[in-house]
């Protein structure tokens, strides 16, 4: 598959009474962005507001984090069989509004969600501080189910991000990238015979309800793992419904910039042979771990791969499936490197993984989501600082009389990616 | 500001006695820096001082050790430094040993910071890289020039109490503390760069070692379960209701041993739950749920089973350190084994 991805950069967003892209500003007008999420009956009350890197602003509880796109040539439309019709997308031109992204905050009692500070010593430890974003702070209405809700907020997130990303068809990129994706045939061509074939095995949190995944509009915890194009993983084909912590979830945003697959795109025909994208589960039940991880070692051995890196998300029951998906591939004499990230205790002393194999002898940790660490008051609050105490990361007393927060990095948003987001490290 | 005071500690040779001849040398302590301390209050510079160098035999100490660790710390306690250092030792065996010893005795008697240098296979580093901080140097003293550095702007950091980066960054040899950092490079990035290696069959690092999992074969299958004795051990954390023990929610220090002879059935009345890690709800209100001791007394009086075993013993499993559950497995499994007991059913939550 072939996409063309115009990049228009995005330096600013103000509120105006019309909605537009200008000379790399964003101008917002609320109302019509509105309308759409006020429809859905579970949403009482919505409205934006703006948080720029740099500002003293935190935002909290944050759900998810998305980046407008649209697609401007090809079949689809951004979000399959979630916000668009289903048909294929990864194909012909998108346009991306890049460095700016919808973020979802407001009251989501109960479930696990996170705090991007926009300055400051919690600013360094997640990706969102350097974005732009435009923050879609939303409240339910009273005697809602959980899971309903979180339905409802993540198609008004998703929506939401539709319509700016609309903005920005007719404009002029300021940097177009063109990533292409062979198919098996092609990856047999001569003059790539040299290079080592390596595939992609990325991990998709299902140990849901509330711990959800979505390709193209199925929910992955139904899904036999498969395989799916790195430029469909680009159009929004794969989008996050969790509500699991918040360091190692992988946002849309996230799945939108797949690390991993835009490094193995870069050096693609060079250094490697990038054959191809298997995605599978993390399911809870064993029967579902071992039918999902046999399946993909299968596929694994059927596209004759050499070695393969294998991404995570969360942690504790899925270490299960890391290792063995790592392990049945590794027997196939398939060398993989494994990203994951740690819960080694606040003191840092405990085994770091629910799972180990000496097998697993290539690790790349996003660090230590139990260390603590102490975010300085700010501010301004977008949303609420309410649930500090009780989202995961949190305990009694994290929310400090003067306003600063103590907490594991588990609270803050994207700390510890299990793609290799970010630069953090552990040793 | 007054500098910070160092004691420092190095062996005959570079307190240029002499060499192994010498190594009978019992401790000595001298005025102010000697040997490779001339180095270190270079990298000080007007922050801290050696204010006494302690130079020992290295056989002294170790066929000593008790007389010899007394000997030196009473000798570092004398001059109330607010740091210690001793080494480097490089991969001298006896020498790292010694460091090693008397570091951890001053960490542990004085409660000063300590430091020390050796080579990764230096015997001395596998004994005391968890007790005292340990900077990784060359194997011989020609690492000296790059070991000195090392060592004296880590021990700046302890002794001012700053926070001390991970080993990657700081040099000293893992200490089984994990400690985040910011690397130069993304996850993904590293992730590539080192499956790279692998698939070159050139060496890489892996960022996180596997801990080795002690993974124990089953017994064989008990033939006659009708005469079998057969006990409950669970980290469901079932206690008596009240938790006589106090038993942890999370991170135990402990486990319970319990009585069930002649109770047939756990009621709320009676049991509870002392784990923090799950919904009790359900547990505190059968907690025959969790361990099953109704179903196997009905065993024992069908002659399914030959008898439920007196005792059971419980602990919490919640964040309860590998190291202390293979402790009390250990207790538990002597305790079983002197009641004669066939086998266990052991349940979780």
């Amino acid at each position: 598959m072939k996409l063309e991805v115009g990049y228009i950069d995005i330096k600013g967003i103000r509120f105006g009474d019309y909605n537009a892209v200008e000379d790399g500003i964003l101008i917002v007008n609320p109302e019509p962005l509105l309308e759409p999420v006020l429809e859905d009956p579970l949403i009482k009350s919505a409205h934006f507001e703006i948080a720029t890197p740099g500002e003293s602003i935190r935002i909290t509880p944050v759900k998810d984090v998305i980046e407008p796109r649209v697609k401007v040539e090809g079949s689809g439309g951004v979000f399959p069989g979630m916000i668009s019709k289903v048909n294929t997308v990864g194909s012909g031109k998108t346009h991306v509004l890049r460095g700016m992204a919808v973020v979802t905050a407001g009251p989501i009692v109960g479930f696990q969600e996170g705090i991007i500070d926009m300055t400051g010593v919690g600013a360094d430890y997640t990706p969102f501080s350097k974005l732009h974003n435009l923050v879609l702070v939303m409240e339910p209405v009273d005697n809602f189910k959980q899971h309903e809700y979180e339905a409802a907020a993540r198609l008004a997130g998703l929506r939401t991000a539709v319509a700016i990303g609309e903005l920005a068809r007719d404009l002029v990129p300021d940097e177009t990238v063109i990533y292409e994706t062979p198919t098996v045939a092609e990856t047999f061509k001569e003059e790539w015979k040299h290079l080592p074939r390596v595939g992609y095995v990325m991990m998709l949190q299902s140990q849901g309800l509330l711990h959800d995944t979505y390709v193209y509009g199925v929910d992955a915890k139904r899904t036999l793992s498969t395989m799916i194009s790195a430029t469909e993983v680009m159009d929004g084909a794969i989008v996050s419904g969790n509500c699991v912590s918040a360091c190692d979830k992988n946002t849309t945003y996230h799945h939108q910039n797949n690390p991993v697959i835009h490094d193995l795109l870069a050096v693609h025909g060079k250094k490697i042979n990038f054959v191809g994208t298997i995605i599978t589960n993390e399911n809870v039940y064993l029967d579902d771990k071992i039918r999902s991880s046999d399946w993909t070692s299968k596929m694994a051995s059927y596209l004759s791969l050499d070695a393969a890196i294998i991404s995570q998300e969360g942690f504790g029951n899925p270490d299960t499936d890391l290792i063995m998906n790592c392990t049945k591939l590794e027997k196939q004499g398939i060398k993989t490197v494994i990203i994951t990230d740690e819960y080694a205790g606040q003191d840092g002393k405990s085994q770091s993984l629910a799972d180990a194999d000496e097998l697993a002898n290539a690790v790349v940790t996003g660090g230590n989501a139990n260390e603590v660490v102490i975010l300085p008051p700010l501010d301004r609050v977008i949303g609420t600082l309410d649930y500090v105490d009780t989202v995961a990361g949190g305990h009694a007393g994290s929310l400090r009389p003067d306003g600063s927060i103590e907490a594991e990095l588990q609270i803050i948003t994207g700390a510890t990616n299990e793609m290799g987001f970010n630069r953090m490290s552990a040793r | 500001m007054s500098k910070f005071k160092v004691v420092h500690y190095i062996n005959q040779f570079f307190g240029q006695v002499g060499g192994e001849e010498m190594a009978h040398i019992p401790a000595e302590k001298r005025k102010g820096p000697a040997g490779p301390g001339l180095a270190f209050t270079k990298q000080f510079k007007d922050e801290a001082e050696i204010v006494a160098t302690i130079v020992c035999g290295d056989s002294w100490f170790n066929e000593n050790l008790e007389v010899a660790t007394k000997t030196v710390l009473d000798m570092v306690r004398e001059e109330s430094p607010d740091l210690f250092i001793a080494g480097p030792a490089f991969n001298a065996g006896r020498y790292g040993v010694a460091c090693g010893t008397i570091c951890d005795a001053v960490k542990t008697e004085l409660g000063i910071p300590v430091l020390t240098g050796m080579y990764v296979e230096n015997p001395g580093a596998d004994m005391f890289r968890t007790k005292v901080l340990i900077i990784s140097t060359a194997n011989n003293a020609g690492g000296m020039r790059k070991a000195v550095p090392a060592m004296a702007k880590l021990a700046l950091k302890l002794v001012k109490g700053e926070r001390i980066g991970a080993s990657v960054e700081d040099g000293y040899i893992p200490d089984g503390v994990r400690r985040n950092f910011f690397d130069k490079k993304r996850g993904s990035t590293r992730a590539l760069e080192m499956l790279l290696k692998k698939i070159a069959g050139k060496p890489f690092e892996t960022e996180y070692p596997m801990p080795t999992f002690d993974r124990v074969p089953p017994m064989p299958a008990i033939v006659d379960m009708t005469k079998a004795n057969i006990a409950i051990v669970t980290s469901g954390g079932i206690v008596p209701k009240g938790n006589p023990d106090r038993i942890e929610s999370s991170s135990a220090s402990k486990y319970g041993s319990y009585n069930i002879e002649g109770v047939d059935d756990l009621t709320s009345e009676t049991f509870e739950t002392a784990h923090g890690g799950h919904d009790p709800v359900y547990a505190n209100e059968d907690a025959d749920r969790v361990i099953p001791v109704d179903v196997l007394r009905q065993y024992e009086k069908e002659g399914k089973i030959g008898k439920l075993h007196d005792w059971f013993y419980s602990t919490t499993g919640n964040g309860t350190a590998v190291a202390s559950a293979k402790k009390y497995a250990a207790e538990i499994a002597e305790k079983l084994h002197s009641y004669e007991v066939d086998a266990v059913i052991l349940t979780s939550t």
